[in-house]
Formats: structure tokens, sequence, C-alpha cells
């Protein structure tokens, strides 16, 4: 994993949100922080080449535009399980996916512009596949805040 | 949302440009003015189809190694109310109620725990499952071992 200095560490922490809306918003972040504005740029480049970061911008609720995000699993066999990853990745609507340890050993999260994109993108999945796709769609959501700090 | 707000989500769902003035490079894509960028993302703040705008950290690449999705098998007359209980601990990140997959799932609350150790994880499962008490009949705890895709939403353009 790269070294992070201080500096990209006050970065990973202060900017998870409340990113301005003004002219010239990395001045302003860049000020708070003490840099400079194309140092702040530069080192947002460099942490997102090495997937310190996995993105930068807004994160999009679908489900208040009439979207949906559901998650889903399935359990691949592990001789297949680098193929099945590729064929579950090729979806664009597959938003994140993530290995765990456990029969269902593949969960990823489904992000479709309309409800009924979900069912289609399932059946997609299933059909490329081979495997059965169980979905966990939110009954009801308790808490999301997913902002951690740097811990290294 | 109109079209036009749809048009922002396509412009800026791969990320903001690293460029001094990014809302105006948005805006030309968009084709509307630059204020008109900035005055639609924070009406789309305002009613929550942003959630937030910033930096989405890999958890591993920052140290938290060890990412565990907790779930449990809790009382249907209870999951709402315990829900709501597990969601207020401060080192859960996320917690749904989710319907079971009978037989081969039997559980219906989930609650992500991250630490630098796996030990870390357990330890606040532990915090949770004595919170349930009895109206939880079953767990687990799945640890990732590796992020296969993070991109996202991607609606088409």
């Amino acid at each position: 994993m790269p070294e992070l200095d201080a500096v990209d560490r006050q970065i990973i922490d202060k900017l998870q949100g409340e990113f301005p809306l003004c002219e010239r918003p990395y001045a302003a972040v860049a000020a708070r922080l003490g840099i400079s504005e194309d140092d702040l740029l530069m080192r947002l480049e460099r942490l997102l080449a090495d997937k310190v970061l996995t993105r930068f911008g807004p994160m999009f609720q679908i489900e208040r535009m009439g979207g949906a995000f559901v998650l889903a699993a399935l359990a691949a066999p592990e001789a297949r399980y680098e193929e099945v990853t590729a064929l579950v990745n090729a979806l664009p609507q597959v938003a994140h996916n993530y290995r765990r340890e456990h029969q269902l050993n593949m969960w990823f999260v489904l992000a479709t512009e309309t409800q009924d994109g979900i069912g289609a993108a399932i059946s997609r999945i299933e059909a490329d596949t081979g495997l059965a796709v169980y979905a966990f769609p939110k009954e009801r959501e308790f808490f999301v805040e997913m902002k951690l700090e740097a811990r290294v | 949302m109109d079209e036009i707000d749809r048009a922002l989500i396509v412009a800026t769902q791969g990320g903001l440009p690293l460029v001094l003035r990014p809302y105006e490079v948005i805006a030309g894509k968009v084709r509307i003015s630059e204020t008109e960028v900035m005055t639609r993302l924070k009406s789309l703040l305002d009613s929550g189809m942003i959630r937030r705008i910033g930096a989405v950290p890999n958890h591993y690449a920052i140290g938290w190694t060890a990412n565990g999705m907790t779930v449990w098998d809790v009382a249907d007359e209870q999951v709402d109310r315990l829900g709501a209980v597990v969601g207020a601990l401060s080192f859960v990140t996320h917690c749904y109620r989710r319907p079971r997959a009978l037989p081969a799932w039997p559980y219906n609350l989930f609650a992500m725990v991250h630490g630098s150790s796996r030990d870390e994880c357990s330890a606040k499962a532990e915090e949770i499952r004595l919170l349930l008490g009895d109206a939880c009949r079953a767990n687990d705890i799945l640890y990732s071992t590796k992020i296969l895709k993070k991109t996202g939403l991607r609606i088409g353009g």
C-alpha cells in the first residue's frame, strides 16, 4: 500500500463531505488545509491513481430519483471465481462488488435508474453465470454514514 | 429531477474534474452556466438526491484492513426497535433491515463494522450481540477479503 503523509491523511479525513460549491472549490479547501491549490490537486490525482481514494465527487441516492440500490449475493464455485467476477463486474449496474468469506462468497450492489432495472440485471447475471442470485433489498435503513478516518 | 439534473449526474458520476474550476468544466458538458451547475448541485444535496460531495476512500488503503458485514437473525417484532439501537452505535457505518432468504439465509439485520484487525471487528460484533440479547437467534460475520469492484453508480449517457 502507498505511504501516506500527514497532509494526505488530512485530505482523506476532511474531504469526505461538504466539498464547497463555489468557483474555486479546491482553492477553498486548500486554504483550510494550509496547502496550495496545486498541491491539493496533485495529491488528489495521486491518491486516486494509487487507489487510496476510489472516487472523488458526488454520491447519489438513486432511490430518491426513482431508481434502486439492491444488495445481492451469489455462491461462485472456487474454480470459476475469476470468470464469475468478470461476468458480474461487466454490468455497469454493478456499483460495488466484494469477495466475502461465506458460502455466498460474492456480494455486490446493483444501482439502477428504475426499479425494473434490478430484476433485469439479476436475470442477466443468472443467465451469464448460470448461478442463482439472492437479492437483499433494504426494507429499512437505520443508519448510513460511511466516513472512516485514515489510520495509517 | 429533470433532464438537466440527469445530465449533471452523467457528467459527475465518474468524479469531479481535478481542475481549478471543476464546475465550469461540468457546465460545458451539460451546456448550462457554471452558476446553474452549483445551484442545481445545491438543490440535489438539499433534497437528499446527493448524499454528499467528497472523497471515497478505499478502506484497506487507509488502515481499515478488517471489514466485516455482521448479520443477525432478529425476531421480527423487535427488529425495527433493535435496528435503530444498533445503527446508533458509533462504530456501525451502515445498518439495514433486509429480507431473509430461507433456508440459505436466516439473517434480517445487517450492520457493517470495520477495524484494523479481525479481533477488533469481532469485539464490535460482540457488543452488538449483547445489545440484541435473546431477540437474536443466530448471527454471523462475513469478512471481505477483496474489493472486486468499486465504481459507484453508473447510469447511461
